[in-house]
């Protein structure tokens, strides 16, 4: 069960703007959903391994060599505002 | 040759016909062209407009210059990679995706993209910002998804093959509702760069296409180790191309789940049908458990949001996509996700962000990981005693379109049957094993990590069994013929 | 009431170090250093749909020094976990970093327990462009992602740390530390050493936490041990008044010398931590450790140690250490000389040279390197020169370099010594002064410097003052 103010909690920490009717019609839908999640409940997981990755994959890692960057205009192309060379947003502050 | 003709050849066939000197790639890939412009199902997005540059070089390539359509989850560098969202209308990325490149470099020319759910998450294609692709068997039922435009392209022949992805089900299932072949390879086979992350830890390429001979072959020219992705490996040998006539010696596990009531009584008696038919190959038929695969659902609706959640956290109209403008920084993020994404795209943030938020990751995420365990474990277990699963890839046929889309839990359980193979990471393919009310039925045969091979080669021998017919869907489109 | 409490502070430090490699944290964009903006971006690091991380192996290796560097244990197996929250200085919503499972945990360096060393992602630029030209009048800011992606090394401190004079000192221990094993720039106005202090008090005695905050981003070691002086002294008014302190987030301003909450939009943090499911478990493999191990130098502490056992006084000692090129510069010095009295050495090095140098100058880089240093200590030893002739060569050097010996040929410092050249001037220098003289035979030894005072005036400064004392007392019979 996942009432409206959960839902509006977690809709603030995944920065959706939910509409008043979108609000109530998650809060039910998440529920049903939820339900059948807690099905897990019914089994022992005890000492049981979570398990992250299926395979197996030893250490990744990538040399320390320098490839080419973007363009500038290209890292920029799409962005939705462009000022001074970079990525304009609302100011955190503001 | 007929244009017609040229629809009807399979991908082999037509580089046969190539080599053989009597196929221009240029008059194919104008001919798909001229198709793929009159798509009227709403499979395609962006069709090329020309055959691409070096498509006489890529005349002496293996795939020697076959048209490829690719899910628009695939970033292709200048080309509208849009992921089925509003948010990415138009969104051209500066770089390809690895695995399109190995196709490019393997000789496919980049024919079009197709359609999608939203950030591959739905199980119709109805959850798309450009419209719902339609049903080549019936243009009043869906697709499939969420690689719904890429099945629906190759089972009209608006492309000979296509790339599609799969998480939970997204190239089974739709290969299964328009009757064509879609692998789900091992998870780490194929690269994921450059293909927009719906969940990382499921996420991964496939082929779709006619006959599982052109699958099969497409397949072997996508994996590969790429030092881009820190999650793949590869495959410890190369395909071979499959050519069993006989399942002699082959163990087929069928688990008991598949007895459950939710199955439709027709896509049952397909799958019967279709063991029967393998016993006539040979096969041998064995009952297995796998007694947590019903919990793959409950599981894989924790991981897959919780992942997306976090995936989807980049689409902040920052740097790129829609922006909805507002005088503070958090009114433009809530804005630009609010108008920028659908409802379930919606619905899964939501259900991700609330399993991994303070409190609850125990009981959901922590919990959900452990449940893969024993699922895998399950897998382990029954590959011991038998060499593939099967199991009727989805319980019912291509459904009416807007039938579930009201209904999420009810759209979830479409993946009953292709979501526990995903959580195990393991190798499966989805192949037409016959019709229900018209409707193609898929079967799956599902095989442990890294046994393409042995799964292609099943499947050939079944293919050729079941002498299924895709004609109807060919034909079904008003696209230049 | 009777006596007031005393209290004593409980300060835990978060160091964020750049780690000096060629390339991003996890992308091969070659690391910016004030390029224009948006100029080392790539899609990974800009934070594209569709591009993956691979976390880069020199950054773990450095990690690893790190960690051997503060006596960590180091875990066969260490994961990557995302956090997430939303700013626009982090394009994919999460930072990459470590979380329960971190590269190093547990260590100890000049005495301050260390809880983990952990890597992760740096943040990009937000440049605050302060109100635009908007209608709205809105203030916007812009973003330069060259930094985002920066490697960084975020070493934790357990609440060890009892005063804001011990918080500077291990900051400059641990930088010293850095920098000898080479893996960061590790200078805090350029921001690769960043330092924030969870500042508590408790009164003398308790064993409990009071309620901490946070002191963030102080880029000197001064201003930190200001803003930790202010925020203990800020916390001790509340307490005595009898009021509490609020868990909150300072900013500390060195000119203004006042504390400001940094109040945020983000509410009660709630970063979602979850495994980062696009990098696997990194195995830190045996060859890993020994390559790690092979490229440690030796470390400030130990280093201080051994000088302070070679006679160093501890200060000089430390500052020899802490400092290493003065270290590298004196241990040269010695090599060259044979014989040479390392106390000597490190007196001529630090109170002569260097008082002759630029504060922070290297001296390996001036007119006198470490065999000069080491030629004029050996004149000196032989008597050769005397100290006071020893310092006018040394003055000569700094400007103009040169082989000591001959300096002192061609500026004619020799000492001026042995009983036929010095006896003479004594003997003239007596006659010169009978009083002097008179009271000195009779026992009264304090007008000595006098004739000590002729003598040097007659040579210049050149004669040994104790040789020019046995010569007096000889001539005199005593």
């Amino acid at each position: 069960m996942i009432d409206r103010e959960q839902v509006l909690h977690v809709a603030r920490l995944a920065r959706l703007e939910l509409s008043d009717e979108e609000v109530g019609r998650a809060s039910g839908e998440l529920s049903k959903i939820l339900d059948h999640i807690e099905t897990i409940g019914e089994l022992d997981l005890a000492g049981v391994t979570p398990t992250a990755h299926v395979v197996e994959v030893d250490s990744a890692l990538r040399d320390d060599v320098p490839h080419e960057s973007l363009p500038r205009d290209v890292a920029l192309a799409q962005a939705p505002d462009v000022a001074d060379d970079g990525f304009r947003v609302p100011s955190p502050q503001a | 040759m007929s244009a017609g003709g040229l629809t009807d050849l399979t991908a082999t066939q037509a580089i046969a016909a190539i080599d053989a000197g009597e196929l221009d790639p240029a008059e194919l890939f104008e001919h798909y062209r001229a198709r793929s412009a009159a798509d009227d199902l709403g499979a395609l997005g962006w069709v090329a407009e020309r055959p691409p540059e070096d498509l006489a070089a890529l005349r002496d390539r293996p795939l020697r210059g076959l048209p490829l359509a690719v899910k628009d989850l695939f970033c292709t560098e200048g080309v509208p990679s849009q992921a089925g969202s509003k948010l990415l209308e138009g969104y051209r990325p500066p770089y390809t995706a690895t695995v399109v490149e190995q196709l490019a470099a393997a000789g496919s020319a980049l024919l079009s993209k197709t359609h999608q759910d939203e950030f591959a998450m739905g199980s119709s294609t109805e959850n798309c910002a450009f419209g719902p692709t339609l049903n080549p068997w019936d243009r009043t039922r869906v697709p499939g998804g969420s690689s719904g435009g890429s099945a629906a392209a190759v089972a009209a022949g608006l492309a000979p093959w296509a790339l599609g992805t799969d998480t939970g089900g997204s190239i089974r299932q739709p290969a299964a509702l328009c009757g064509i072949v879609g692998l789900k390879p091992t998870y780490g086979s194929v690269s994921r760069y450059g293909m927009i992350a719906f969940a990382s830890s499921l996420d991964q390429a496939g082929p779709f296409a006619r006959n599982v001979t052109d699958c099969a072959l497409l397949w072997s020219h996508m994996h590969g180790r790429d030092p881009r992705d820190a999650t793949s490996v590869g495959q410890p040998t190369p395909t071979v191309m499959p050519t069993a006539r006989s399942l002699e010696g082959i163990t087929l596990g069928v688990p008991a789940d598949v007895d459950g009531d939710g199955i439709e009584p027709g896509v049952r008696a397909a799958f019967d049908a279709a063991l029967e038919t393998a016993k006539g190959l040979g096969a041998r038929i064995e009952r297995i458990e796998l007694p947590h695969a019903r919990y793959g659902i409950a599981a894989y609706y924790v991981l897959a949001p919780a992942e997306a959640s976090s995936n989807l956290s980049r689409f902040d109209g920052v740097r790129y996509g829609a922006r909805v403008d507002a005088p503070d920084l958090v009114g433009m993020y809530t804005k630009t996700r609010h108008d920028g994404f659908g409802p379930e795209v919606k619905r899964r943030i939501l259900i991700g962000t609330y399993a991994l938020s303070s409190g609850y990751y125990d009981a959901y995420y922590a919990s959900a990981q452990k449940v893969r365990t024993l699922i895998a474990h399950d897998m382990k277990a029954a590959f011991d005693s038998v060499d593939l699963i099967v199991s009727p890839t989805s319980p019912g046929v291509a459904f009416p379109l807007g039938s579930k889309i009201d209904d999420p839990l009810s759209m979830y359980l479409e993946d009953a049957f292709t979501v526990p193979y995903s959580l195990a990471g393991v190798p499966a393919i989805s192949i037409p094993c016959g019709l229900s009310e018209g409707l193609p039925v898929g079967l799956q045969l599902a095989g442990p990590a890294f046994s393409e091979n042995r799964i292609l080669d099943a499947a050939f021998a079944l293919e050729g069994a079941f002498g299924f017919d895709s004609s109807a869907a060919l034909s079904a489109t008003g696209g230049a013929s | 009431m009777t006596t007031a409490t005393d209290y004593e502070p409980v300060i835990g430090l978060e160091i964020h170090v750049q780690l000096k490699t060629a390339t991003k944290m996890f992308c091969g964009c070659a690391l910016g250093f004030g390029e224009p903006p948006n100029t080392r971006t790539c899609p990974v690091c800009l934070g594209l749909p569709g591009a993956l991380p691979v976390a880069n192996a020199q950054a773990v290796h450095f990690g690893l020094m790190i960690g051997m560097a503060l006596g960590c244990e180091l875990d066969s197996r260490s994961i990557f976990h995302r956090k997430n929250y939303f700013y626009p200085d982090l394009p994919k919503g999460y930072q990459i970093s470590q979380f329960d499972e971190p590269l190093c945990s547990g260590g100890e360096l000049g005495g301050v327990r260390i809880t983990r060393v952990h890597l992760e992602e740096d943040a990009a630029k937000t440049i605050h462009a302060g109100t635009s030209g908007r209608i709205d009048g809105s203030s916007h800011s812009v973003v330069d992602f060259n930094r985002g992606g920066t490697p960084l090394a975020e070493i934790v401190t357990e609440p060890d740390v009892r005063s804001a004079e011990q918080a500077g000192e291990f900051l400059r221990l641990l930088r010293a530390t850095l920098r000898a094993i080479g893996v960061s720039d590790v200078d805090m106005s350029q921001g690769s050493l960043r330092c924030d202090a969870n500042i508590s008090i408790r009164p003398v005695g308790a064993t409990g936490l009071g309620t901490k905050t946070e002191l963030k981003n102080m880029n000197s070691f001064r201003f930190i041990e200001q803003g930790i002086r202010a925020e203990v002294s800020r916390q001790e008014g509340l307490l005595r008044a009898g009021q509490v302190v609020e868990q909150e987030t300072l900013h500390f301003d060195p000119r203004t010398e006042k504390l400001t909450s940094m109040r945020s939009k983000e509410e009660a943090h709630d970063y979602r931590y979850f495994p980062e499911p696009d990098l696997t478990p990194v195995t830190i493999t045996q060859a890993m450790l020994d390559r790690a191990k092979a490229a440690l130098p030796e470390l400030p502490a130990a280093r201080a140690e051994r000088f302070e056992g070679l006679g160093l006084h501890p200060d000089t000692a430390k500052l020899f250490a802490w400092r290493g090129e003065l270290g590298d510069y004196f241990e040269a010095a010695l090599e060259a000389g044979s014989g040479l009295d390392a106390p000597l050495v490190a007196n001529w090095l630090s109170n002569e040279l260097l008082q002759r140098l630029d504060a922070d100058a290297d001296p390996a880089a001036s007119n006198v390197p470490p065999g000069s240093l080491a030629a004029l200590v050996g004149l000196l030893l032989s008597k050769a020169v005397t100290a006071a002739g020893a310092k006018q060569v040394l003055d000569r050097l700094v400007e103009q370099g040169g082989d000591p010996a001959a300096v002192v040929e061609s500026e004619g410092l020799g000492a001026v010594g042995g009983e036929d050249t010095l006896a003479p001037i004594v003997e003239s220098a007596l006659a010169a002064n009978p009083d002097i003289a008179e009271r000195l035979r009779t026992g009264d030894m304090k007008p000595m410097g006098v004739i000590i005072g002729h003598v040097m005036k007659e040579t210049k400064g050149r004669a040994d003052g104790q040789e020019v004392t046995r010569l007096v007392r000889s001539s005199l019979g005593l």
